[in-house]
């Protein structure tokens, strides 16, 4: 379209088309873009006193966040969260979107009961599980007669924090597989029972491929989902909990040096490194999804 | 053929038997919030004899007194006015744009659509610093407007609307033109209207996250009286940590109009989150 030689109509277009992105774009330009870059340029700075004056200083925030053994560690956090949560949440998920497939009385209590945690505040979701979990007066001790430190044990804490990552996102999950199962043609399990396959076979040699794209889908969101963790973790892991060191999360290490302790530099280099590590596992994932996603 | 029935029945026992597991774990912390809210904090935390029940009459004025003492209805006023803001400012933007975006030809739209993509590819957390000070400088710390800030306009929702403009019948701008319409009466009164499945879904979407969202409440709403139930929570936790009763009564204050509308609009949700596939 070289400009000066537009039609009439094409003239409205151009001039209608630009009217209607004109709010989103400039939003998005000062309320995202802007911001991203700023956060890269307070990276290479020094919060003043009080949160003013930006002083640059070159990679030494760089060179202490990577220095420090507390950023390793809480990266390693997230990834061990991430083990957690990512795979038990979608092979929950799928076993069950597959059950509710089949015309089940009940079926819709089901569907709504496993996704009513998704409509829930994590703020709250964290509270109970925190009580569940109470060493002393909680649930899951009494009921068991065991006496284990579910929180505040650096050995489990991370595990139990991922639990009650999974029982949140199972029903979100669940709701995509469900979609995802609605696209396979019935014919495919039609043609396989006449050939006398088992339900088991079915569901490996015609839904798991099937189906890989939306598995694709939903492994990549909460990989990223996953990595990005704070509000449960925050929720949880009180700031005296002996096993916090070992549990917390690289945006909840994030949120605690640029808005705890105002240290706005040393919190922007934490995001960066962040980012740059998301952009790593998603650029294996694309690898990954060339590999391994059947697409019809 | 019997042994086909007795494997047809075994399955269905064994589908239940999944189901009815998961069901109970999935129950289990919503029950167990609700029966602490109703006890008396001695029995919560008595370990011997171990209550399930309330054993001393049912406590339903815990929801009372916290109601009052953490001053639900200005957590409720604030959760909603937050709610209202963001949906209406991300429907009413991603609408336009997504009109533009999906059906006009205008220089510059590939570009432009491409930095909407990339917005939807960079994390969140990213932009909260200089958000945050942002806020502050205007003096929005505090106030409803600097919590809905951040979700003047949305990217995904930008997305996600092109893509509802762009599923519609090819020729209904044509016979629009035909009886006379401008593009801005086009997508008033004909395109807008049939794409309301794909708002519904952005509304839903855009009130969930803000319902949920914790960090950027706490960060912008320090002040008890500003902010909203999910930050409002974690204020609570902070001071009255050990007052388990009280603590499962707002947990539970906080999630039931949520999940009472969830309950009606259950099919409007379950699709929305499906057909949108948004990062929750």
């Amino acid at each position: 379209m070289a400009k000066g030689k537009m039609t009439p109509s094409q003239k409205r277009q151009a001039i209608w088309g630009w009217a209607f992105i004109t709010p989103t774009m400039l939003g998005l330009i000062v309320l995202n873009f802007y911001p991203a870059i700023n956060t890269v340029y307070q990276s290479f700075c020094k919060t003043g006193d009080f949160g003013r004056g930006n002083k640059f200083v070159g990679l030494a925030n760089y060179q202490a966040v990577l220095t420090s053994g507390e950023t390793w560690q809480s990266l390693w956090n997230t990834i061990k969260y991430a083990i957690v949560e990512v795979p038990l949440g979608i092979v929950i998920a799928l076993v069950l979107a597959v059950l509710l497939q089949n015309k089940l009385p009940g079926k819709g209590f089901f569907r709504t009961l496993f996704f009513l945690p998704m409509v829930c505040a994590p703020a709250a979701v964290a509270m109970v599980w925190k009580w569940l979990y109470n060493q002393q007066f909680g649930l899951l001790n009494n009921i068991f007669h065991t006496n284990i430190a579910w929180i505040s044990d650096p050995n489990i804490a991370w595990i139990s924090v991922g639990i009650i990552g999974v029982w949140s996102i199972i029903g979100y999950n669940m709701v995509l597989f469900i979609a995802g199962l609605q696209e396979i043609p019935k014919d495919y399990y039609e043609a396989a029972q006449i050939d006398g396959a088992s339900p088991l076979n079915q569901f490996f040699n015609i839904t798991v491929p099937l189906l890989s794209p939306t598995t694709f889908f939903i492994v990549q969101t909460r990989i990223i989902g996953a990595l990005t963790i704070f509000d449960l973790m925050f929720m949880v892991m009180d700031k005296t909990n002996l096993a916090l060191n070992k549990t917390q999360s690289i945006v909840y290490l994030f949120y605690t040096y640029a808005f705890t302790n105002s240290n706005r530099g040393y919190g922007a280099t934490l995001v960066v490194i962040l980012v740059i590590f998301i952009m790593i596992a998603t650029f294996f994932l694309q690898k990954l999804e060339k590999k391994i996603v059947f697409y019809n | 053929m019997d042994s086909m029935k007795k494997r047809y029945i075994a399955g269905k026992i064994l589908t239940y038997a999944v189901l009815i597991i998961f069901a109970i774990i999935m129950l289990v912390p919503f029950a167990w919030m609700i029966l602490t809210a109703l006890k008396t904090n001695q029995e919560a935390i008595s370990v011997d004899p171990f209550y399930i029940f309330p054993a001393h009459g049912w406590h339903f004025e815990n929801f009372g007194t916290v109601w009052k003492s953490y001053n639900f209805v200005t957590l409720y006023k604030n959760t909603i006015l937050f709610i209202v803001f963001r949906v209406i400012c991300a429907c009413l933007t991603a609408t336009m744009a997504g009109y533009a975006f999906g059906r006009l030809e205008f220089p510059g739209k590939k570009i432009m659509f491409s930095l909407v993509l990339i917005q939807m590819m960079i994390p969140s957390q990213v932009f909260v610093i200089p958000q945050y000070l942002m806020v502050s400088k205007l003096k929005l710390l505090n106030t409803t407007a600097g919590l809905v800030f951040p979700g003047l306009v949305t990217a995904f929702g930008t997305y996600l609307l092109k893509t509802g403009y762009q599923s519609l019948p090819k020729d209904l701008e044509e016979a629009a033109a035909i009886d006379g319409c401008n593009i801005g009466q086009t997508f008033l009164f004909i395109m807008m209207p049939l794409t309301r499945s794909s708002m519904i879904s952005l509304g839903i979407f855009t009130a969930l996250f803000a319902f949920k969202d914790l960090m950027w409440p706490m960060i912008v709403c320090t002040n008890a009286s500003t902010t909203t139930l999910s930050a409002g929570l974690a204020k609570m936790q902070g001071q009255y940590g050990s007052d388990y009763p009280a603590m499962m009564a707002s947990a539970v204050l906080a999630i039931v109009p949520m999940i009472v509308i969830y309950i009606i609009f259950q099919k409007q949700f379950v699709e929305g989150i499906a057909t949108s596939g948004g990062k929750l």
